[in-house]
């Protein structure tokens, strides 16, 4: 069962105490003392919902928020891009003809069930014209699951509050990399 | 009124309305101890502690008492239902009899009693008031020991079977350090051995230092608190409930008001005990100025405020200890009762008697031959050989994969 040796094993022993120590009394006084002196000194807590901590994570996934154009109108084309590439399906999108000269298309709903949403980042990766992005928001609560299935209206509202966030965007993939290894190599030549 | 008036004059009555009263105190400042046992807890590892529930978190301990009364309360269907209801109900029972001999503020007179009468505000002055300590504080485990029982599962057998063994040890050196008290001040009433402590010591004629019995018997004071913390079972020694090892301990299958009774007749218990080591070694209500012969109400609400300083400062080390020192091993236990506790008893009992015989126990020889005794124990704690725990290196090797492990 076992595939280890005797020489695996490594063997700690318990450093030597001095015979004051085999006491332990100083080391109670001792201990008594850094505790009373913690007592007073600065505390760490965060006193969270009026507190936040200041996210230093630059690329954070939290809720979603649906960009506005520069006219102020939702940035969507419905292209159908990210309810296809969700891996938890929970993007939901009804397609329109906009109304609008610049495109064909644009969502007439756009719902996000957020308590379904693994936080991925695949839609933000995904969108053609940066239109679905996520912000570094986490600390939005529902009573209900309707409240937490957000639509057009409300993801809009998101991208109103947290306009100044500009997220971190990944390298643009210009090409597939080279093949290094010569098994790969064939491989690829055969396919 | 004239019969309020004639119930407070008559010391019975008076007693009844005192036991009543101090009941209510005791049990606010078990409220306010489970809060700051909460908040000093908080303070030590950094933090800021309950603080959302009323200024301050005030109000916290109330939600938490509030909590334990909306709680589904549960008793095991394997349990032994009576005793099972019965060792919340006793624990919290024998908590709140010990404070009875406690002679709390000293004497009272009220304006309408006769010219010199006075009533005591002690609930009961009994001759062997040391002995009723004694035989409270040993009733204690029984309850611990029958809740572990009556539960009917594993965990609160070993913690109340824990608890048994380490009360009969601890017992011992409580029973010795409080005999040292006997033996130096030749009383049992908690009364008398308060009365001595009323002297001062003067240097020069001047009155310098109070004769509390802390600086006579300062190892005695120290084996008494430290068999104190093993008979309320707090960390370092709260084996009966150890988390990491037992779940709950002996309150495991306990839910709701039962549990809130565990835990408050903790507190309650952790306060008399307090009180009584109060009143044997710090002094009681006795404060340099502060004279037992004033009688009149302010004075003994004055005495009244000091005695509770005095324990309210003891509780503050209970917590401070709690969270400063971790847990000992159930053999470190043993070993501390048996072979440290018990034979330093016995010393400073024989060198308390030897002084006694020549009448010399209250002089400085007392502190003296106390600091030698200890610098002695400890000396022979530091030279002894270690004691030898786990896995040693002269074992057998552990058997190679091939051969071993299983096959």
């Amino acid at each position: 069962m076992a595939d280890w040796r005797d020489t695996d094993v490594i063997r700690l022993e318990a450093p030597k105490l001095t015979p004051l120590e085999r006491t332990y009394l100083p080391q109670i006084a001792q201990g008594l003392g850094v505790t009373f002196r913690h007592m007073f000194q600065k505390k760490f807590t965060l006193q969270y919902p009026e507190e936040k901590r200041k996210m230093r994570i630059q690329n954070y996934r939290g809720f979603h928020r649906l960009n506005r154009d520069e006219q102020g109108r939702v940035a969507c084309v419905a292209c159908f891009m990210c309810p296809s590439i969700c891996p938890a399906q929970c993007i939901y999108v009804v397609a329109g003809e906009a109304p609008w000269p610049d495109r064909e298309k644009y969502p007439v709903k756009f719902e996000i069930d957020e308590l379904r949403c693994i936080f991925c980042g695949m839609c933000e990766e995904s969108c053609p014209v940066d239109a679905i992005e996520l912000t570094p928001e986490y600390g939005l609560l529902g009573y209900t699951r309707e409240e937490m299935l957000f639509d057009k209206e409300k993801l809009l509202r998101m991208y109103d509050l947290t306009k100044d966030y500009k997220p971190r965007k990944s390298p643009k993939i210009t090409g597939y990399p080279k093949p290094v290894d010569k098994r790969a190599t064939s491989t690829h030549e055969s396919l | 009124m004239e019969w309020i008036k004639s119930i407070l004059a008559s010391q019975v009555g008076f007693s009844v309305v005192f036991a009543f009263l101090v009941i209510n105190i005791m049990m606010l400042v078990v409220t306010y101890c489970i809060y700051f046992e909460r908040k000093i807890s908080a303070w030590i590892q950094d933090r800021i502690g309950p603080n959302r529930v009323g200024p301050a978190g005030v109000i916290q301990p109330f939600a938490d008492g509030l909590k334990f009364f909306l709680k589904e309360d549960w008793v095991p269907p394997w349990a032994d239902k009576v005793l099972f209801v019965l060792a919340p109900i006793s624990l919290f029972f024998l908590a709140l009899i010990g404070f009875a001999v406690v002679p709390w503020a000293g004497k009272l007179h009220w304006p309408w009693m006769p010219e010199g009468a006075c009533v005591d505000t002690q609930v009961a002055s009994i001759d062997i008031g040391l002995l009723y300590v004694l035989a409270v504080g040993g009733l204690h485990v029984y309850s611990i020991v029958l809740g572990g029982w009556a539960s009917g599962s594993k965990f609160p057998v070993y913690g109340g079977l824990r608890g048994t063994a380490q009360a009969l040890s601890y017992e011992i050196p409580m029973g010795l350090g409080l005999f040292v008290i006997i033996v130096a001040t030749g009383s049992l009433r908690l009364e008398e051995v308060l009365a001595q402590q009323a002297r001062m010591w003067h240097i020069g004629g001047v009155p310098v230092w109070p004769a509390w019995q802390v600086f006579l018997h300062p190892l005695t004071f120290l084996l008494v608190v430290v068999a104190m913390f093993a008979e309320t079972n707090r960390l370092p020694f709260d084996f009966t409930e150890a988390e990491q090892e037992l779940v709950g301990g002996y309150h495991t299958e306990y839910s709701a008001l039962k549990f809130g009774a565990f835990y408050l007749a903790e507190y309650a218990n952790m306060i008399t005990l307090s009180a009584i080591v109060t009143v044997l070694f710090l002094g009681g209500w006795h404060w340099p100025g502060v004279s037992g012969e004033w009688t009149s109400i302010w004075a003994v609400l004055l005495r009244f405020a000091i005695i509770w300083i005095k324990i309210i400062l003891f509780l503050f080390l209970f917590m401070w200890v709690r969270w400063t020192l971790p847990r000992l091993r159930y053999d470190q236990l043993m070993h501390l009762a048996w072979l440290g506790l018990v034979p330093m008893g016995l010393a400073l009992v024989a060198w308390t008697a030897v002084l006694a015989l020549f009448g010399w126990q209250n002089s400085w020889l007392a502190p003296v031959g106390e600091i030698v005794i200890f610098v002695i124990v400890v000396a022979i704690a530091a030279l002894r050989p270690a004691v030898v725990t786990g896995r040693q290196p002269d074992l057998p090797p552990i058997p190679t994969g091939a051969e071993g492990a299983g096959q």
